[in-house]
């Protein structure tokens, strides 16, 4: 069976969720055991968008348990997908698109991965992607579009088309994907994990609702109360959370809307010394930041209060 | 240039790079009803100078926003046909219009790896007509792309359409050396204008392939004062002004 045909399989999908517990009780735990939970050979979704509230922590805290086999998949990949790669956790990569941005040029990780056949990306168009993540969530095995038509990424990662039987149109049937693991990072949740966003939503919601497990963590931990004050905010509900973990500055250095600005120097000097040494750099700074600090908060040290301030700063003044 | 093919109460889904600082200036111009939207899930921005976004994701991306919809829920209002222009930046291109940014070479063995479609693809399938702003190079302007990331015209005549992309399509291209049409047969580019000073041969120097000439070619106006200092005071660090 390949690949596609697992992603899509809506009845498989529609088990594993019936099988599981889908409780309105505590979901606080560690990102140790949060990352637990994730099993060699799955495919992890990845919330956030590009450098903009990815679940860094949870990521940090799976690759310290050296995972192996892993699909990842995001609508914009940043530079978490070369940490992956250079790990040695992943054996395919689908995206729409992967690199830091325009400033920072062509990935030269992805291309040292990619052109020598070592890691696959399969591409889907943004769209087609969250219509991917989309269609699980509906709990479909597809979603016609009009996207992506006529273009060579139809013959990629498997896509079809279908004849629509009301119009006789010829439509894209983007397939499902149903993760097995969701890593999300949001602003708030209460201890049961109801989450609210603020600002862009990305494709999150869809991706809590497409995947078997939920595992996300929250700049803050708010009381019930608050959250039943302004239900309306809550965008994933707490039944659908497995685990949730309060780590402050989850995403840093990338961004959280209302929290924190992106530290683009940062990834200046990350993407210099990948000019530099190749992959090298990228083992380098993964035992830096990744497998050097013990904890989470230690590896915020490596960055410095004065830096995360500054960042903090920065967030306020892009969103007041 | 790219600025000036914008109107005013246009709905411009925007692309990251030179056109978001087109459609800036646009908005500051002719066009003060116009509405940028942007692919992170972002409607009517109005962004500070000097804070142009780096990437279509970011807060500076949102800044003083409308509304903050979800990336597919922005995308299917393009599907739906809110959005009349899109304006992307440059690749790979052909004659069709065909736009390149996944692979040099083969898909599995690329011999370069580009970072892929990103919303180009949705922008080029969905948008009412496509504005691409690129520049001029040879090595851009190829005679044929080594993958389709985002569809032009295809193949030419009715291609497009019989894939089943029934809306919409790529219907200039905005370059350092002059602006392209497209023939509305072949959908082939056809010269329609070239910037001050450049000549055709200038033109056909620079591109990989054949291209007729509309007859009369215009020649674009130069930029006002007014467009001048408002690019500085958008992009006071050159960013994206070259």
């Amino acid at each position: 069976m390949g690949a596609i045909d697992r992603e899509v399989d809506f009845r498989a999908a529609r088990r594993r969720l019936e099988a599981k517990a889908k409780s309105a009780g505590e979901k606080l735990a560690t990102l140790e055991a949060a990352v637990a939970r994730v099993a060699d050979g799955s495919h992890v979704a990845f919330g956030g968008c590009l450098y903009s509230r990815t679940p860094l922590a949870l990521i940090w805290a799976l690759l310290r348990r050296r995972p192996r086999g892993l699909t990842i998949s995001r609508n914009l990949m940043c530079y978490e997908g070369e940490w992956c790669m250079v790990a040695g956790a992943v054996e395919k990569v689908v995206t729409s698109w992967m690199g830091i941005g325009l400033p920072w040029g062509l990935s030269r990780i992805v291309r040292e991965y990619v052109e020598s056949g070592r890691v696959p990306i399969e591409e889907w168009s943004h769209l087609a992607l969250g219509l991917r993540y989309r269609a699980a969530a509906m709990g479909v095995p597809f979603v016609p579009a009009l996207t992506m038509l006529g273009s060579d990424l139809m013959g990629v990662g498997g896509a079809k088309t279908v004849t629509c039987p009301y119009t006789g149109a010829t439509l894209h049937a983007v397939p499902a994907l149903f993760p097995d693991v969701a890593l999300l990072h949001v602003q708030r949740a209460d201890r049961f994990g109801n989450c609210q966003i603020d600002g862009y939503p990305h494709m999150d919601a869809d991706i809590a609702r497409a995947a078997t497990t939920v595992l996300v963590t929250t700049e803050e931990i708010v009381d019930e109360d608050e959250i039943r004050r302004h239900p309306d905010r809550t965008v994933i509900p707490g039944f659908i959370v497995d685990a949730l973990v309060p780590v402050p500055y989850g995403a840093y250095p990338h961004e959280c809307y209302g929290r924190y600005d992106a530290e683009v120097a940062h990834f200046s000097e990350y993407v210099a010394a990948i000019e530099a040494r190749g992959a090298a750099a990228v083992a380098e700074y993964l035992e830096r930041f990744v497998y050097g600090p013990a904890t989470h908060a230690e590896y915020l040290e490596r960055f410095g209060a004065a830096a995360l301030a500054d960042a903090d700063r920065r967030g306020h003044e892009l969103t007041t | 240039m790219g600025a000036r093919e914008l109107a005013d109460h246009q709905t411009v889904f925007t692309g990251v790079g030179a056109p978001m600082l087109a459609t800036a200036l646009a908005q500051r111009t002719h066009a003060p009803h116009l509405t940028m939207v942007v692919e992170g899930g972002i409607i009517g921005p109005h962004w500070k100078p000097g804070w142009l976004p780096i990437s279509t994701n970011e807060m500076r991306a949102a800044y003083r926003a409308q509304a903050l919809p979800a990336i597919t829920d922005v995308f299917l209002l393009a599907q739906r046909g809110f959005l009349d222009v899109g304006f992307i930046g440059g690749a790979q291109i052909d004659p069709y219009g065909n736009l390149n940014t996944t692979v040099i070479g083969d898909y599995d063995r690329p011999r370069v790896r580009l970072p892929g479609s990103g919303g180009a693809n949705d922008i080029i399938s969905l948008c009412r007509q496509v504005i691409i702003l690129t520049v001029h190079e040879r090595r851009r302007f190829v005679a044929k792309v080594d993958f389709v990331t985002s569809p032009g015209h295809l193949g030419g005549g009715d291609a497009r359409e019989r894939s089943g992309l029934l809306f919409g399509a790529v219907s200039r291209v905005v370059t350092t050396l002059g602006v392209f049409d497209f023939e509305p047969e072949s959908r082939r580019m056809r010269l329609a204008a070239v910037h001050p000073g450049v000549t055709v041969d200038d033109v056909r120097a620079s591109t990989g392939f054949e291209f007729p000439v509309a007859e009369p070619l215009r020649t674009t106006a130069p930029p006002t004062e007014d467009e001048l200092r408002l690019l500085r005071e958008l992009d006071p660090a050159r960013q994206f002004l070259g």
